[in-house]
């Protein structure tokens, strides 16, 4: 579920990347004020660890697919949320330069659907909450079980809620794009059960891998979930749930700050947020309500300066394959002249035989330099 | 001199599960001298240089490097003055190249930049391996890697030098090797090892542990002729003794 | 396990591009993250049907593989494998967008004589593609799905070229440059330099379990999978500590600091420049549709 750069437009990956940079900030202060020195190779070894182990799978019953160990409840579990974003991150930056995952422009969304929620949503309001009532308890076998199904209700959840906003933040994401055609409701249906699967899967996992290590090493839970104030000192959780609250706050309002001036500028060029908006309320709602339609369009066709494509609605796309001349300028529907496209592949197809040309005749004279 | 001593008295130490660590060590090392520190796995080996250099606490008892008693005022001091080579380099090589895994420590004592370099590639040429400077640890073969995080910790000239297990995990060349450039060092040495042969070339000294405590100390050659003591601590006596009998 | 292997060699090998010495390697990262930047902010800003303005910035990847000589075989090869997720999301493009925008008449192309090698007829039929006497008409739909996949190979080779161009660390360095928090950097430096460590690990674990199994099988049962994975979890907490250990040794207090020689010259500045240049003028100037005009009035 990485968002690809080939499918964003430029004001939603920068809105996001601004968003994900002002919470890597955050979470970096956050992270140094805390005994920050220990920190410094776990944070790093565990990123790692997250690495190898999503390339461990297992076959998942009935179904026969695989699953894996997702990133962001384990590591907020492990080691809070400010770290687990941070290890999140350089996950995916690994992954976007290595393996092209998403690409670049993309990362700040990435960032944001696979990192913000599970570590900031997920993690401090549902899972904690969850886990807080058997915390407190000391450890022992009568209440192992408790514990257990605790822990697995607390990541199912936390899990299943993390990545159904993901997958909606991806779908949002796309759309406002308006580089793919999918519309909402469509895309919403595809993105949301798959993620519902792949939430109980990571929920399962997160869960059975937390259990294994509580039995294990319980001392290594514990130190995690008390520096991450799962402690029972009120003031101190108050205060947390506070700068949850305030991170969530600041995010939302980076969000719509940042995509505001954007889209604003974005307006005035028919490539971006605008565009995509109308784009997609325009599919929707064509032929159920005229009124909006047509005003959109005027609107649309008040800012849309359209070089090299052109772009129409329904009506008049039937209007126009009644005319008689195809072939010809239809500067009212906005067609593209014929002649133009044509030119527009030949000049292509050209551009692209030198493009090769200049690659090979550079390799070659390379070649010739490296021999003689 | 007083200078680089090394002393133990009646250490304890108990992990906080519960397991023995360290019963009862007391021992003095001195300026220059080469000390092997043998015995069966979990003998309690990497516990005790754990303790040489402030990285645990001992529940009772005291240590003395050089003329501090080891407390949290002179740990800085101490970490200067001792160089510990792990037992896994990866564990010791987390920089992005080799050149910045030796120049760290450089830095952080606090080496004005412009020498850095000079002392990284000194330090590489002392352990052989100068080439390897622009490569990343993880493109390295672990004889280069062991050379390399040697390095790391000669290079901030460490008056006493405290390996464990270094001949671990090498290929006979590597490990030649290693012995040829751990007897050139006049540091004082402390070494932690299975390899009573290495064990052998290099140290005039053994100390002997099981289960936490010592129970021999002396002279390498004599301890190792003792079949008895070597048994009892779950060792063997080195090949080229075997050979000489 | 396949996959296992398959991951930590690309990341390797490009490792081991990055540290090759031509004059692209040898340039100030800095000055090759921001033309990355550049390019793909410029490439993404397009609108979604076009495709032929697109085309010149090819020129690019193409120059810089040559430049930098890296393999063009491997890096298209794994842009191919990467390609599902554009490609899945693309191409309901076509089914759902079915306007028609673009009409390309045909008499011209049966002017080049292709129709006598290329049964044209049969080929809009495949690609669905509505045909009224002598016109082709291409639907939004398709525009944009091309549209995408080019977007695609641009954005993502442009990633490949960085990182074989620069390596991790050296990207590193410069996003540092950059003012980016230093505990991420930190981070990242750690997960890049750990990744091989643990997978190497992670792997060795994984055969060692096929071993006893005798089962080749990459998949394993869950109440296999949950042991071992949290076994690879408490070798990497132990880790962690013993390397902030081994940190603690040489005097670390919480500081990373690295003195490494990068130098932004002359050289970086007209590589940067002269991209900008490039880049600009191909979204100013749609050059083939230009091109393909002056042709057509020679014609
Ligand atoms: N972190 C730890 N927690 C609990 N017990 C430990 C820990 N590390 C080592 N031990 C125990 O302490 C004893 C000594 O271990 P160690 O010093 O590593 O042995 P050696 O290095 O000689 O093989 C062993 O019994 C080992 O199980
Ligand atoms: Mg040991």
């Amino acid at each position: 579920m990485h968002m690809a750069d080939a499918l964003i437009s430029p004001a939603v990956g920068c809105t996001m990347w601004v968003v994900t940079a002002s919470l890597i900030g955050y979470c970096s202060k956050k992270v140094k004020s805390e005994m920050y020195d220990e920190k410094v190779p776990l944070m790093g070894v565990l990123g790692a660890f997250i690495f190898a182990a999503q390339m461990i799978n297992f076959t998942i019953p009935i179904t026969g697919s695989s699953g894996h160990l997702g990133g962001g409840m384990i590591l907020s579990i492990l080691l809070g949320p400010h770290i687990a974003f941070l290890t999140m991150a350089s996950v995916l930056t690994v992954q976007s330069l290595f393996f092209a995952d998403g690409g670049l422009l993309a990362l700040g969304c990435n960032i944001f659907n696979l990192g913000f929620f599970p570590c900031f949503i997920a993690y401090p309001l549902i899972y904690k909450n969850i886990v807080r009532k058997v915390h407190t308890q000391p450890y022992s076998h009568q209440n192992q079980q408790k514990k257990d199904k605790y822990i697995l209700i607390g990541a199912l959840i936390a899990s299943i809620v993390g990545l159904q906003m993901g997958a909606f933040a991806v779908v949002l994401e796309t759309l406002f794009s308006g580089i793919s055609e999918l519309p909402f409701g469509t895309f919403l249906l595809m993105m949301q059960p798959i993620h519902l699967a792949i939430g109980v899967v990571e929920g399962v996992t997160t869960a059975a891998v937390v259990i294994f290590i509580w039995k294990a090493r319980p001392e290594i839970l514990d130190s995690a979930l008390s520096t991450s104030s799962l402690s029972n000192s009120k003031l101190n959780s108050n205060s947390k749930s506070l700068s949850i609250r305030n991170v969530v706050i600041g995010v939302a309002l980076a969000t719509i700050l940042t995509g505001g001036v954007l889209s604003w500028f974005a307006s005035s060029n028919p490539d971006g947020l605008e565009w995509a908006m109308f784009k997609t309320s325009g599919v929707e709602e064509l032929k159920t309500q005229e009124g909006i339609h047509t005003s959109l369009s005027a609107i649309q066709e008040k800012i849309a300066f359209l070089p090299d494509y052109g772009f129409k609605s329904n009506e008049l796309s039937e209007s126009n394959k009644s005319s008689e001349n195809p072939n010809l300028v239809d500067s009212d529907s906005n067609i593209v002249n014929a002649g133009t496209s044509v030119s527009g592949l030949v000049g292509g197809t050209l551009t692209l035989l030198f493009t090769v040309v200049i690659g090979v005749a550079l390799k070659r004279r390379k070649s010739k330099i490296t021999i003689s | 001199m007083s200078h680089h001593i090394v002393q133990a008295d009646n250490l304890h130490y108990i992990y906080p599960d519960g397991t023995i660590g360290l019963d009862e060590i007391s021992f003095k090392i001195h300026h220059g001298e080469s000390v092997a520190l043998v015995g069966s796995n979990g003998a309690g080996k990497s516990t005790l240089l754990l303790h040489l250099i402030g990285c645990l606490t001992p529940t009772k008892g005291d240590i003395r490097i050089g003329d501090y008693p080891l407390n949290k005022k002179n740990l800085k001091a101490v970490r200067r003055s001792t160089g510990m080579v792990f037992q896994d380099p990866d564990d010791q090589l987390f920089m992005p190249t080799v050149f910045d895994d030796v120049a760290f420590g450089l830095i952080n004592f606090g080496v004005p930049e412009s020498e850095i370099e000079n002392q990284v590639m000194k330090a590489l040429e002392i352990v052989g391996v100068p080439h390897l400077s622009k490569r990343s640890p993880h493109k390295l073969s672990g004889g280069e890697k062991r050379a390399v995080a040697i390095a790391t910790v000669i290079a901030t000239m460490p008056d006493i030098l405290i390996m464990d297990e270094p001949s671990s995990n090498l290929d006979p060349a590597s490990r030649r090797r290693l012995i040829n450039l751990l007897k050139t060092f006049t540091h004082t040495k402390i070494i932690a090892t299975h390899d009573l042969d290495m064990a052998l070339e290099i140290c005039e000294r053994t100390i002997v542990l099981n289960k936490g405590g010592i129970i021999a100390d002396g002279n390498t050659k004599e301890l190792f002729h003792n079949e008895k003591l070597l048994l009892e601590s779950g060792l063997e006596k080195p090949l080229t003794m075997q050979g000489l009998r | 396990m396949g996959n296992l292997q398959n991951n930590l060699f690309d990341i390797f090998y490009m490792d081991t591009l990055a540290c090759s010495k031509t004059w692209i390697h040898s340039l100030d990262p800095r000055a090759k993250v921001l033309t990355t930047l550049l390019f793909v902010g410029i490439v993404v800003s397009f609108g979604k049907y076009e495709i032929s303005i697109l085309i010149p910035f090819m020129l690019y990847p193409v120059i810089m593989i040559t430049w930098a000589n890296l393999p063009i075989i491997y890096l298209i090869k794994k842009m191919v494998l990467l390609m599902p997720f554009a490609f899945f999301i693309g191409i309901f493009n076509p089914f759902i967008d079915r306007d028609i925008i673009l009409k390309i008449d045909l008499t011209f192309i049966s002017l080049l004589d292709i129709a006598r090698f290329v049964d044209l007829t049969k080929f809009i039929e495949i690609m669905g593609l509505q045909n009224s006497t002598g016109v082709i008409e291409i639907s939004g739909g398709w525009l944009s799905f091309f549209s995408i996949m080019i977007r695609f190979s641009l954005t993502v080779s442009a990633a490949l070229i960085l990182i074989s161009t620069t390596g991790f660390d050296s990207v590193c360095l410069a996003l540092q440059k950059f003012r980016v928090p230093s505990p991420f950097i930190v981070q990242l430096m750690f997960l890049y330099r750990y990744m091989f460590v643990l997978i190497d690990e992670a792997s060795r674990m994984v055969r060692a379990r096929s071993l006893r199994t005798f089962d080749a099988d990459s998949k394993m049962r869950f109440s296999l999978f949950v042991p071992m994975i949290g076994q690879l979890l408490l070798r990497t907490l132990d880790r962690a500590q013993r390397i902030h250990l081994a940190m603690c040794c040489r005097g670390f207090d919480g500081h990373i600091q690295m003195v490494r020689k990068m130098s932004f010259g002359m050289k970086e500045i007209l590589f940067i420049a002269g991209w900008s240049f490039v880049f600009v003028m191909f979204r100013l100037y749609n050059i083939p549709l230009n091109l393909g005009i002056l042709l057509s009035k020679l014609y």
